[in-house]
């Protein structure tokens, strides 16, 4: 399978990020496309690409947008567009660069799918932490205004929209697309019941879309090109192409834009292998909160049912690749840290089990525990997936399960070994340079 | 003559022990216009948070106080916000923030060293801030960029591709006051700086730094090597029911 930029295109075209290298590389012509259609027809266009949610779940896009309920004109209430780029899964580095190599793709992508669900109005929630993306986004959005793609009557369409670039503030749950619409309204960002959805009852109360950056990235591309192009990548079920994000112990670590259902070996080959001398151990196929992989698995065509069939799930193709040099106790641990972490406390089989999980994985990490705190983990985390409000706590488990369903026997050694039977310090960056300088 | 009295002794005690406040009526005039972005004004209180960070270098009680009046909640509303989102910092964080990524991925590929070499090389642990002022130390989270890991991120710019050398080399350079910059980004700028521009108040630095890092574009150089491109396009229109009305 050969690679196949679409979205990463213009990434290494160095003013790529501005509206003129944009524009060059036929930028905002889908939108000029878009205006000359019936909105319906494109919220029918993405529904026949078959387009899925880039944001982990994989929800059918087109189908989404269908759900905005047609409203009395008169009582109607305003629709609201929000673009999610909270990107905080561990291992997803995908729609930040992006948004810092090209923020227009998104933006086009904002003002077509606004047209197509009859918003005025979009957001784009994109994580505190990352400054230089936030100055991208605002400045592109400055650009647009000027250009006459934002602001009112759009390009003579008489299509009005308002973009605001909001900046989170350090809190991973607020990419949980509930918990983001508390936060965007000025909120701690606690997920919501469901339903009703955001569809029917969003920000403020309103029908709202949310969507993942790279979703509503794809929408111009779609357009502009039509449903067969879409669809002759990727497979039936899931069409198309995406970033699949390589990190870890590869020798070219980096984004990939490939069809949906490549598999690992094919982008390994791609990334160079692993790093010289060491083997492949585990790999998560999309982020922290999806079940580890092993080297069993690098066959297994990376779509949502490919890794659904293997017991994970696709994720946001965030490929974190781990060699022989790396403890699997280790790496589980410092992620049930995280989920801890970032627990939002609403209930409490997260909030307290991922607190217990941590005091056990401390005890494992020493080398003083026992069989019986693997069974007790395995125990816990039923209960914490099975009786939570959010997906949050399912993820937070998928390491810790799957980790001790591959690799028991590792565990295991620790507690004969009194502690650690590895060296940290050769699974570094800088163990791996110290070889390939010494080549 | 005694309630004279009381108000005076309250208004002592205010003044010895509150610090002075940056915030004054230029800053109630920006946290007005970033109300006005909102169709909801409480949408406006995360950005207001920032701008209380940029004026103040933390959430101070004025800040709170603020806060609160202009969007008429509560302070204990403000505050329960304030309190729930990491990047905002109730005591004051040096000049230069610097986070490290401890999360698993970072870690392992050599931020736990990097941590515990410089915290050690500055004698301040996770949340604490050097003597002079000048940095501050955070264990961070993911902050999406493991392709270049390790990951360090100064006033939430990035530091890629860090080893225990350059992480010292870097915040030596901070704290002898030399510019420095971030591998892919910009000029890093001060805190309060940084914080102002997330509340929506930018500087003219967006064209500064590169479009992308090296790992950013492996993928897309390999295409061009191999001559391999997505399908030619164009070729079909969206159906429907024809043109617009
Ligand atoms: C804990 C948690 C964190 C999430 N973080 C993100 C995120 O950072 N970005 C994102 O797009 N979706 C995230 N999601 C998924 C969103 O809830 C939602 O499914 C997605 O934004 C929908 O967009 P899509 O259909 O375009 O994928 C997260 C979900 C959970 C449970
Ligand atoms: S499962 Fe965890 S993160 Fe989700 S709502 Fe409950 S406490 Fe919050
Ligand atoms: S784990 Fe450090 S940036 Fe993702």
């Amino acid at each position: 399978m050969t690679l196949t930029p679409v979205l990463t295109e213009r990434w290494n075209q160095p003013d790529s990020y501005t509206r003129r290298g944009y524009e060059r590389g036929g930028g905002y012509k889908a939108l000029r496309k878009a205006l000359q259609r019936a909105p319906g027809d494109l919220v029918e266009a993405v529904k026949d690409s078959g387009l899925r949610g880039r944001g982990g779940a994989g929800f059918p896009t087109g189908m989404k947008w269908g759900f905005i309920p047609s409203q009395d004109p008169a009582s109607a209430k305003p629709v609201y567009l929000v673009v999610n780029a909270d990107e905080s899964e561990p291992g997803t580095c995908k729609d930040i660069p992006l948004m810092m190599a090209d923020p227009h793709l998104l933006l086009e992508g904002v003002i077509i799918s606004s047209y197509a669900i009859g918003a005025h109005k979009a957001f784009i929630y994109v994580r505190g932490e990352v400054l230089h993306v936030y100055r991208r986004l605002m400045k592109a959005v400055e650009e647009a205004y000027e250009a006459g793609y934002l602001g009112s009557d759009i390009l003579g369409s008489g299509f009005d929209l308002d973009v605001v670039v909001h900046a989170g503030a350090g809190a991973y749950i607020c990419g949980e697309e509930t918990a983001l619409l508390d936060s965007l309204e000025g909120r701690r960002g606690q997920p919501r019941l469901k339903p009703p959805f955001p569809a029917v009852a969003g920000l403020y109360a309103s029908p709202t879309v949310i969507n993942n950056v790279e979703t509503i990235a794809s929408v111009p591309a779609i357009v502009d090109n039509g449903v067969d192009w879409f669809r002759s990548m990727g497979t039936e079920k899931s069409p198309g192409f995406g970033i699949f994000s390589l990190s870890g112990h590869v020798a070219n670590p980096g984004q990939y834009e490939a069809p949906l259902g490549i598999t690992l070996r094919e982008l390994l080959e791609l990334a160079g292998g692993m790093r010289p001398g060491r083997e492949l151990k585990f790999w998560t196929p999309g982020g922290s909160s999806t079940p580890m992989l092993t080297a069993d698995h690098l066959d297994v065509p990376l779509d949502f049912e490919g890794m659904a069939g293997v017991g994970t799930m696709l994720g946001t193709r965030a490929l974190q690749i781990f060699d022989d040099s790396t403890c699997v106790v280790r790496a589980t641990s410092r992620w049930v840290d995280f989920y801890k972490h970032e627990s939002c406390g609403k209930c409490t089989p997260c909030r307290e089990g991922f607190w217990w999980m941590v005091q056990i994985f401390e005890r494992l990490e020493k080398g003083e525990g026992t069989e019986a705190d693997l069974d007790k983990l395995l125990d816990m985390s039923d209960n914490i997936a099975g009786r939570s409000f959010c997906a949050l706590a399912d993820g937070g488990v998928a390491p810790v399960t799957s980790s001790i369903t591959y690799f028991r026997d590792e565990y295991i050694a620790h507690f004969e070994n009194g502690g650690c039977p590895f060296d940290p310090e050769a699974s570094t960056l800088f163990a791996s340079e110290k070889v390939s300088a010494t080549r | 003559m005694s309630v004279q009295g009381r108000d005076d002794e309250e208004t002592n005690e205010r003044m010895s022990s509150e610090p002075v406040t940056q915030l004054g009526e230029q800053a109630r005039a920006e946290m007005l216009e970033i109300v006005a972005r909102y169709p909801e004004a409480q949408s406006a209180l995360l950005p207001m948070l920032h701008l209380v960070q940029a004026y103040e270098g933390y959430v101070t009680p004025a800040g709170i106080e603020m806060c609160a009046e202009v969007l008429g909640i509560t302070e204990a509303e403000v505050a329960a916000v304030a309190t729930f989102y990491t990047m905002y910092k109730r005591r004051p964080v040096g000049e230069y923030h610097v986070g490290v990524c401890t999360n698993t991925l970072c870690a392992i590929m050599g931020g736990d060293r990097i941590w515990e070499d410089l915290s050690g090389h500055l004698g301040i642990g996770h949340d604490e801030t050097t003597e002079d002022g000048k940095i501050s130390l955070e264990r961070v989270e993911c902050n999406a960029a493991c392709d270049f890991a390790p990951v360090m991120v100064v006033n939430w710019e990035f530091a890629d591709n860090q080893t225990p050398e350059s992480a010292r080399e870097l915040v030596d350079r901070l704290r002898g006051g030399e510019q420095v910059s971030s591998t892919r980004g910009p000029r890093v700028c001060s805190w309060k700086q940084a914080e102002r521009i997330l509340a929506g108040f930018g500087d003219d630095a967006a064209d500064e730094g590169v479009q992308a890092g090296p790992a950013s574009l492996v993928g897309r150089e390999l295409a061009d090597e191999r001559g391999w491109t997505a399908p030619q396009g164009g070729q079909q229109a969206i159906e429907g029911r024809g043109e617009k009305k």
